[in-house]
């Protein structure tokens, strides 16, 4: 193998001559497949007659959607078609992050409990749900159960001001007026105010051990406060029957959307649950034990121990799912619920547009799912052991 | 409310008196009780109001009227015999594989596959199929456990019968794509008539078969050290990815005929099947990225030690250690690859959730959406949970060596 050093290596024993070579080839090869690909694309547009350009977005797009958050005629133009439809979009993911780990973590950590129909429940849910394809699960939820809802004259009640009809469903909401979004920003300051004054609680308890009694007693005023702004401030309106059929007040959820958001939610969650189980059996024995040890109740154990460590386990795989949620609401096409990826295919069905409007539609999603990413490591980096 | 253990290994089974065992799991808290209490009053609830449906509002007939159609679409009733014939044979392999895997086992026939069997005879029996077709498949299982049998006493005879299982397989493959195709002597069945059940499979079964190749050279590429094979790979992982598995079928249906040359129009089928295996690679190339770093250095330094080259390390030395440590991962992907392809029922194929769609639209059927997304779930159910089942089975079986 080795050469003597009068006479110099042949090149085709030279390992960086081969590295050098198979990479041009790949390149090349890539390249040329691209090439043919494009060159037919060019010809085929040609035979239509359709230039590659982002001209018809500005055309006016007449087509109505079904949900229009911000107004919207059919006599707009297809970019402010496409805004809707991110907005849809995103209605519905935000909901379902909020909602889907609540109930994730919920059925992972109720998955250990001692009650053995709650158990075996929570391992039902995760069972069934992750074995049944999402596309028939939303089929599921919309067309056999939301469907099925009575005609709006004999709505179903729910406990409290909540109905449920084939209209939609109607829940009590806060009245937006400026007012409304000023107190919002109160909460919010009352709300940063409580975390602060708990983390000087902690640290006092912790460095002078002292019983944290005053700052408790602030912390329950806060809490006060802020539960008088929720309910009385924000001026709670719940809907009213005003005719039979007719509804006044609160909000309405359209059929498609409740559908979509339950169907993700439940999904999601399942995959979330099974997450939070592994994260949880993660966490060395020892833990508990040195926890009970100390006089923890089982409760106490969980949210103070075990659970902080677990979420090292169960933040980073939890980054996939929320963009699986993301993703999977473009299925809101199935049902009908006009959300960005059904907008985009109507205005593609329209123009004759594939290429520009793929081009479009994947920009987006990728942009959402970064920004997922980008939040999650950040929150990731927060939650990792501090090592000295 | 939790436990203060995680679930340790269960104690041996002591004799419970009812009440005790109440009193122990349901009961040891008051607030246990109370959740007892609701939990069970909402059970109780939603089983008697499922129950009245399900006997007396649904209509069942939708089920068995169809049957044919959820099972292979429309695919011509002279051809059947086909179908018989190729499951005949997969099943048969199927007992004869179990049957050299199991060689070293005391009985093949133990209580839980006997009690298996036993209810797969009942559930063929009682299927609402004309009488013929419950007797041949009451026979293809007789098939495959005679096989399983043969296939054990076979290998204890004959020990390089192993060996030549995969070749078997292979051959079965391509018998099977020709007795469906058709072609050779047999009357052609073109896509457009698969469909159903049979569709589903075929499809699942294809993308995974061709997703293989794919990203197993995207996992190596992503892990190379070459700049430019390693910024292609990093590429197209994270553009597949980043995107909605809907929009790449609808890409393949709409954008395949567009890059190639005018008046080439592969069939509906292949696009599909394009489409999906274009989509798993990306997800199995970082399943299998996760193997490749799991597999310890020194395993490839060891390698180079003995001389072998860059491509013989890589083929011989790392990569089956890699797929043997994502093997879990994979077949997750694999059960989610079988549930995916209901989204080919949105472009227009006619898959087992697709069928089922077009069922719904004939007057005949109208609105019996509960009854059929019922049924065909119970189908995806038992395929998905099967799968995971088997991939625990086997992750035990190769745990060898990895501590």
């Amino acid at each position: 193998m080795s050469s003597t050093p009068d006479t110099p290596t042949p090149i085709w024993r030279d390992d960086r001559f081969w590295k050098a070579v198979f990479q041009i080839a790949v390149l090349a090869g890539v390249i040329g497949l691209l090439s043919v690909f494009f060159s037919n694309l060019n010809d085929n547009l040609n035979r239509t007659g359709l230039q590659f350009s982002f001209d018809f977005l500005a055309k006016s797009a007449s087509f109505s959607i079904g949900e229009t958050p911000i107004p919207y005629s059919p006599s707009d133009s297809y970019q402010k078609a496409i805004v809707v439809g991110v907005i849809n979009t995103l209605r519905v993911v935000l909901v379902g992050f909020v909602l889907t780990t609540v109930l994730g973590i919920f059925a992972g950590v109720v998955s250990f409990s001692d009650n053995w129909l709650l158990c075996k429940l929570s391992l039902l849910y995760v069972e069934v749900v992750r074995n049944t394809p999402l596309l028939l699960q939303l089929m599921f939820w919309y067309f056999p159960i939301f469907l099925s809802l009575p005609p709006p004259q004999t709505p179903v009640q729910w406990p409290g001001p909540i109905f449920l009809s084939k209209t939609g469903i109607y829940v009590p909401w806060p009245t937006i007026t400026p007012m409304f979004w000023l107190w919002l920003l109160a909460l919010i300051g009352v709300v940063i105010a409580a975390i602060a004054l708990w983390q000087w609680r902690r640290s006092r308890q912790v460095e002078r051990a002292e019983s944290g009694l005053p700052q408790l007693v602030g912390l329950i005023i806060l809490g006060i406060i802020a539960l008088g702004m929720v309910t009385i401030a924000f001026n709670w309106q719940a809907p009213q029957v005003s005719r039979p059929g007719q509804f006044e007040g609160g909000l309405r959820l359209s059929l498609e959307y409740t559908a979509l958001l339950v169907g993700l939610v439940v999904y999601t969650g399942a995959f979330i649950a099974e997450i939070v189980r592994a994260g949880i059996q993660a966490v060395s024995r020892g833990q508990w034990e040195a926890a009970r040890s100390l006089g923890l109740s089982s409760g106490q154990v969980m949210r103070l121990v075990v659970f902080p460590q677990a979420l090292r386990v169960i933040i980073p795989p939890l980054n996939s799912q929320y963009m699986n949620l993301a993703k999977n609401s473009s299925l809101a096409l199935a049902i009908g619920y006009p959300d960005l990826f059904s907008v985009a295919s109507t205005s593609l069905n329209q123009t004759g547009r594939p290429l520009e409007m793929f081009i479009i539609l994947m920009s987006i999603y990728l942009t959402l799912n970064l920004i997922i990413s980008l939040v999650m490591n950040q929150l990731n980096r927060m939650v990792q052991v501090k090592e000295r | 409310m939790t436990s203060p253990l995680p679930p340790a290994p269960a104690p041996p089974l002591t004799h419970y008196r009812p009440h005790r065992w109440l009193q122990k799991n349901l009961f040891n808290s008051w607030l246990n009780g109370l959740i007892t209490i609701v939990l069970g009053g909402v059970l109780l609830w939603a089983g008697i109001g499922f129950l009245r449906w399900a006997i007396g509002a649904a209509d069942w007939r939708v089920i068995p009227a169809n049957l044919p159609l959820y099972f292979v679409g429309r695919y011509p009733a002279d051809q059947y015999w086909r179908l018989w014939l190729m499951l005949a044979i997969i099943g048969a392999l199927s007992g004869l594989s179990w049957g050299v895997l199991a060689q070293r086992a005391i009985r093949l026939f133990t209580v839980p596959v006997l009690a298996g069997l036993s209810l797969g005879a009942i559930g063929i029996i009682l299927i609402p199929t004309p009488p013929l077709y419950r007797l041949f498949a009451l026979a293809i299982a007789l098939i495959s456990a005679i096989s399983a049998w043969g296939g054990r006493q076979g290998a204890r005879q004959f020990p390089p019968l192993s060996r030549w299982l995969s070749l078997l397989w292979a051959v079965t493959f391509v018998m099977s794509f020709w007795l469906i195709r058709g072609g050779l002597g047999l009357k052609v069945v073109s896509t457009n008539d698969w469909g159903g059940l049979l569709l589903t499979l075929i499809m699942s079964l294809a993308s995974i078969l061709l997703c293989f190749p794919l990203g197993v050279l995207l996992a190596l590429g992503r892990q190379s050290p070459l700049p430019v094979v390693r910024g292609l790979s990093i590429a197209y992982i994270e553009l597949v990815r980043g995107v909605p598995l809907i929009s790449i079928l609808f890409m393949g249906q709409v954008m395949i005929p567009l890059f190639l040359p005018e008046g080439v129009r592969p069939d509906r089928v292949v696009r599909a099947i394009l489409g999906l295996t274009l989509f798993s690679a990306a997800y199995l190339a970082e399943n299998v990225r996760g193997g490749l770093q799991a597999v310890p250095r020194g395993q490839l330094e060891a390698a180079n030690a003995l001389g072998l080259n860059a491509p013989l390390t890589v083929g011989l030395i790392v990569l089956p250690q890699a797929i043997k440590i994502s093997i879990p991962a994979i077949v997750g992907q694999f059960i989610g690859l079988f549930q995916d392809t209901t989204l080919l029922s949105i472009v227009g194929l006619l898959e087992l959730l697709g069928i089922s769609r077009a069922i719904l639209a004939n007057p005949e059927f109208l609105g019996k959406y509960g009854e059929t997304y019922l049924f065909i779930g119970v189908i995806y159910w038992g395929f998905c949970y099967a799968m995971s089942i088997g991939s625990r089975r086997l992750e035990k079986h190769l745990n060898t060596g990895q501590r």
